[in-house]
């Protein structure tokens, strides 16, 4: 009685995307490359976005793509390669030989638990606190309505987390500036000191030795005498 | 409008399985964060379906939220990745023993 109600399309469109969605995340899992798990997650995402959209959610699956597929996954990209990391992962040993294992099982049992719970009943609030889905009104003016009228606190709150974030990934991301305080600077760096022209830049760490990154290095060091010059030149004629 | 909603929490609860045997088994720090974003959007699917299938579109709003609150993890985490690569080349969570006593 249930399959009736099932039109054609429909069942077609969700059986494609349930499938996109799965396989794509199986993918990101089991590919050897980072580029090759981005796009992978890039597929997923789309299929959510479909998945979205069967179910009178149009302005999520919108978001979905811009923020997720369009933002999120450029920026996992960005890292990808800015850092050089796109080499591939030696994926058939583990170190820990009972890690794998215990996280299939782990996740089946998390699977497990998922399936059993939805077999309970629970009891639900009120509904229809902040209007129904697929009313008369369009999406984009239900959610308008629930976000800037039931969900203004958070709404505000959530700008404030974003502010966080940015100054957060500014400082995170900033080189550390010269200071007779770095800890790098105080246990010496005999690689940078001897003649390099950006030996003066104190870099935490430098002495710990970063083995695979020493070809690397020298456009770098050239990069930070650019970049710390600058403010120089700039500050210079006024 | 057509498809039952237990079918999409079906696909949710796979999504949600796969990213946490992914988090749980990868090493790469990058593909443990793109695990994260999985159980995310699983549980994403799950809270518009919920909405779907109580009338209630509060369950979209909260998608909505976790779309921000996605963005803004992303943008710290891989800050810190960024700042962990620039100290030391290891790739994997492996590498990152330095509080180990």
């Amino acid at each position: 009685m249930l399959a009736v109600t099932i039109t054609i399309p429909d069942l077609v469109t969700f059986v494609l995307a349930a499938a996109i969605v799965l396989v794509a995340a199986i993918g990101v899992v089991v590919s050897r490359s980072p580029v090759h798990a981005a796009l992978c997650l890039v597929a997923t995402l789309f299929g959510i976005a479909v998945l979205f959209v069967e179910q009178n959610a149009e302005f999520l699956a919108a978001v979905q793509v811009i923020v997720y597929a369009g933002a999120i996954v450029v920026l996992f990209l960005f890292v990808i390669m800015l850092l050089g990391v796109d080499r591939e992962e030696a994926i058939g040993k583990d170190p820990l030989r009972a890690q794998r294992p215990l996280g299939v099982l782990l996740g089946l049992l998390v699977l497990a638990e998922v399936l059993v719970l939805s077999r309970l009943s629970w009891p639900i609030g009120q509904p229809h606190v902040a209007g129904p889905v697929g009313g008369p009104s369009s999406n984009v003016a239900d959610l308008a309505r629930a976000v800037f009228t039931t969900y203004l606190l958070p709404f505000e709150i959530t700008s404030a987390l974003l502010l966080i974030a940015t100054v957060g990934a500014v400082v995170l991301a900033r080189r550390p500036p010269r200071s007779a305080g770095q800890p790098g600077a105080a246990t010496g760096q005999p690689g940078r000191a001897t003649g390099q022209p950006g030996g003066a830049i104190g870099q935490p760490g430098g002495a710990t030795g970063r083995p695979a990154l020493d070809g690397a290095s020298q456009p770098d060091a050239a990069d930070e005498t650019g970049t710390v010059r600058s403010p120089e030149r700039e500050g210079a004629p006024r | 409008m057509s498809i039952p909603g237990s079918w999409f929490l079906v696909v949710a609860a796979m999504l949600f399985t796969v990213g946490a045997i992914g988090l749980l088994v990868r090493r790469n720090v990058l593909v443990m964060f793109m695990c994260v974003e999985l159980m995310l959007n699983a549980v994403n699917l799950t809270f518009v379906t919920f909405a779907r299938m109580l009338h209630d579109v509060g369950g979209q709003a909260a998608v909505f939220f976790v779309l921000v609150v996605a963005a803004a993890e992303v943008v710290v985490g891989l800050g810190i990745i960024v700042a962990i690569f620039r100290r030391r080349a290891g790739a994997t969570a492996d590498d990152l023993h330095m509080l180990k006593g």
